[in-house]
């Protein structure tokens, strides 16, 4: 063991599992930081202030001020509060269907899984945002429709892989001992699957929170998302529009980019957590 | 074996149109479904602002037209047995044939889409094998950081980014729409089309760039590791020989499958990018069903899209069982 940690050479920052670690913590940290500042910012992102319309980046608004003098600093922090825990929600609650299909097919099998399988085929046939638009219509709108909507659309591929997992486990020796033992479906399931596939399921959902953060921007861009009047950056883009051909570009440029840099961390977090619990996977 | 190939290719097809129409089914059930348990009143809607001008004799009347009367299953019978016949009912917000609507907006869809599929499948492939040739190295680096930032940013945004700087700011090409405003439909000339579709293009092949390089770069890196490009390359073969002769091959079955099978994504990139750039195609008239309450055309939408992502995905098969004989002999031996 020490003979492989020598080949390892330390850098100036460790080595590759504490940079990663590293990484993750620093990465939480931010994206953290951004939800406890989007908290007090509220207020603020709902000021308005009719002498200061339309200013660009000052060393008063960093970010400006948008039509009706609101900061934008403050809207743009209290949007990605907005879409971090509308997006995380949703994630959450859309790995909760993923894992009980998942071990639902691997458990009783047979005509479950052939169900669950199609399920995951039929959920893939439309396109992502056309099934998302039609649930989000069907729900009648609002936040809580689209964490619902985000949530139905977003489990397929973490259904499968998860569902593979799971039928590898299933099909292995020591499951085979164990029923020959006369252990039950719902023993194996806890004892040998559940060991299994704890660690894909949180980094799977981990990496399902930038698809719903960027989702539910998209649908509040459409219009079709959350309450226009709160300041979701899907929002805060969409009424940037407007204003872009006047050559208000500090609407649209930072709020998008602080939605990319979160995005990013997030992703961050979810492919490093990865890398440390299946490093065979960190290749792609 | 002429004959053979023949019944084989039909029996394929057939299983494949097998398979399309059972998927039609599933999804027109679920999305009528859905459809008819939404909160959103279909009446209200219909009369919208007029909500107050209208009493309820004539709510009643337009109801029974619309034989909402009716219970959920007879209503979908009908609509069902409508569409068998290839009529998808009638479009509210634009007032004409959901066929003719579709019909009329997918084809400036088509123009965007193929343009952006092609750019970012040659792009991305282009970057893949640069990456993957110079693994490790700064290129390398610099392609992955690259593709996983795209992985991340909002489709919207980078279309608005890029409408400010190529529209705004530099004026090289125009803020909307898809032909000059003010301009008679025969007078449009071609140039003038794709000086509109451009920036949406690039837009979307910028953002739906990301997969591709990423596989391209694992497939071109494990070609390169395995026993016959060492052969190759014991045999005096230079790196450009290696990769021409013995990766590029290898590395293209899986960038042309990952591209046919990402036109569900790209159909959703295009919603977004047409609703930035009031592009009228298909995608803008899915917002537009949706916020106008447009449930016939947005069940429409629906089945065309679920027939679209379908005629990919099978195409993506057959070109890569084409490029991959390994697969062709798969299939047929599951056969």
């Amino acid at each position: 063991m020490t003979a492989v940690r020598e080949v390892v050479a330390p850098t100036w920052f460790g080595d590759r599992r504490r940079r990663t670690l590293a990484w993750v913590g620093l990465s939480a940290l931010v994206v953290l930081g951004v939800v406890v500042a989007g908290g007090p910012a509220a207020d603020a992102a709902q000021t308005t202030s009719l002498t200061d319309r339309n200013l660009g980046p000052s060393a008063a608004h960093w970010f400006g001020t948008d039509r009706l003098g609101r900061d934008m600093l403050a809207r743009t922090l209290a949007g990605l509060r907005l879409s971090l825990v509308v997006g995380v929600a949703a994630a959450v609650v859309s790995a909760g269907i993923a894992l009980t299909l998942a071990c639902l097919a691997a458990v009783f099998g047979g005509v479950v899984d052939r169900a669950v399988g199609w399920l995951v085929d039929l959920f893939l046939a439309l396109p992502h945002l056309v099934l998302l638009i039609l649930l989000a219509f069907a729900l009648g709108g609002g936040t809580g429709a689209v964490v619902a909507a985000v949530a139905l659309t977003h489990w397929p591929t973490l259904t499968r892989v998860l569902r593979g997992r799971a039928r590898e486990v299933m099909s292995s020796d020591y499951v085979a001992i164990s029923r020959q033992l006369g252990h039950g479906r719902g023993w194996i399931a806890r004892r040998h699957l559940a060991g299994h596939l704890a660690g894909h399921f949180v980094v799977g959902t981990v990496l399902l929170f930038p698809h719903a953060i960027l989702h539910e921007a998209a649908l509040s861009f459409l219009g079709l998302g959350v309450d226009p009047g709160e300041p979701s950056i899907g929002i805060l883009l969409a009424e940037s529009m407007r204003y872009l051909t006047a050559g208000a570009w500090w609407l649209a440029v930072l709020p998008g980019l602080c939605l990319l840099v979160v995005v990013k961390l997030v992703d961050t977090i979810g492919s490093n957590a990865r890398a440390l619990l299946d490093p065979r996977s960190h290749h792609l | 074996m002429a004959v053979d190939l023949l019944t084989r290719t039909v029996r394929g097809l057939g299983g494949r149109l097998v398979r399309l129409v059972l998927l039609l089914a599933a999804v027109a059930t679920a999305s009528f479904a859905l459809m008819v348990h939404s909160p959103v009143d279909p009446v209200d809607a219909y009369v919208g602002g007029d909500l107050a001008a209208i009493g309820p004799e004539q709510r009643a009347q337009i109801a029974e037209r619309w034989g909402l009367d009716d219970p959920p299953l007879e209503r979908f019978a009908t609509w069902l047995g409508n569409v068998v016949q290839g009529d998808l009912g009638r479009s509210l917000s634009f007032n004409q044939p959901v066929t003719e609507v579709i019909g009329e907006r997918f084809l400036p869809s088509l123009a965007l889409m193929a343009t952006a599929w092609v750019l970012s499948g040659l792009f991305g492939f282009g970057l893949g094998v640069l990456a993957g040739t110079r693994q490790g190295r700064f290129a390398d680096r610099a392609v992955c950081w690259w593709a996983y930032t795209l992985a991340s940013a909002p489709t919207f945004w980078v279309g608005l980014l890029l409408l400010y700087v190529f529209s705004v700011s530099l004026g090289w090409t125009p803020v909307c729409c898809a032909v000059p405003v003010g301009v008679l439909a025969d007078d449009v000339t071609l140039l003038d089309r794709l000086h509109h579709l451009v920036l949406p293009a690039l837009t979307l092949s910028v953002v739906g760039v990301a997969p591709v390089v990423l596989h391209t770069r694992q497939a071109v890196i494990e070609a390169l590791a395995s026993d016959h490009v060492a052969f190759a390359r014991a045999q005096g073969e230079s790196t450009r020989g290696v990769v021409v002769h013995s990766v590029l091959r290898n590395a293209a079955a899986p960038a042309v499958l990952l591209q046919f099978a990402s036109l569900g994504e790209l159909f959703g990139g295009s919603v977004l990018a047409e609703q930035v750039f009031s592009y009228p195609g298909l995608g803008a008239a899915t917002t537009t069903a949706a916020l106008g309450q447009d449930v016939p055309l947005l069940l429409g939408i629906a089945l065309f899209t679920t027939v679209f992502v379908f005629v990919g995905n099978q195409l993506g098969d057959l070109v890569h069982a084409r490029l991959d004989p390994r697969v062709a002999r798969e299939t047929a031996g599951a056969r």
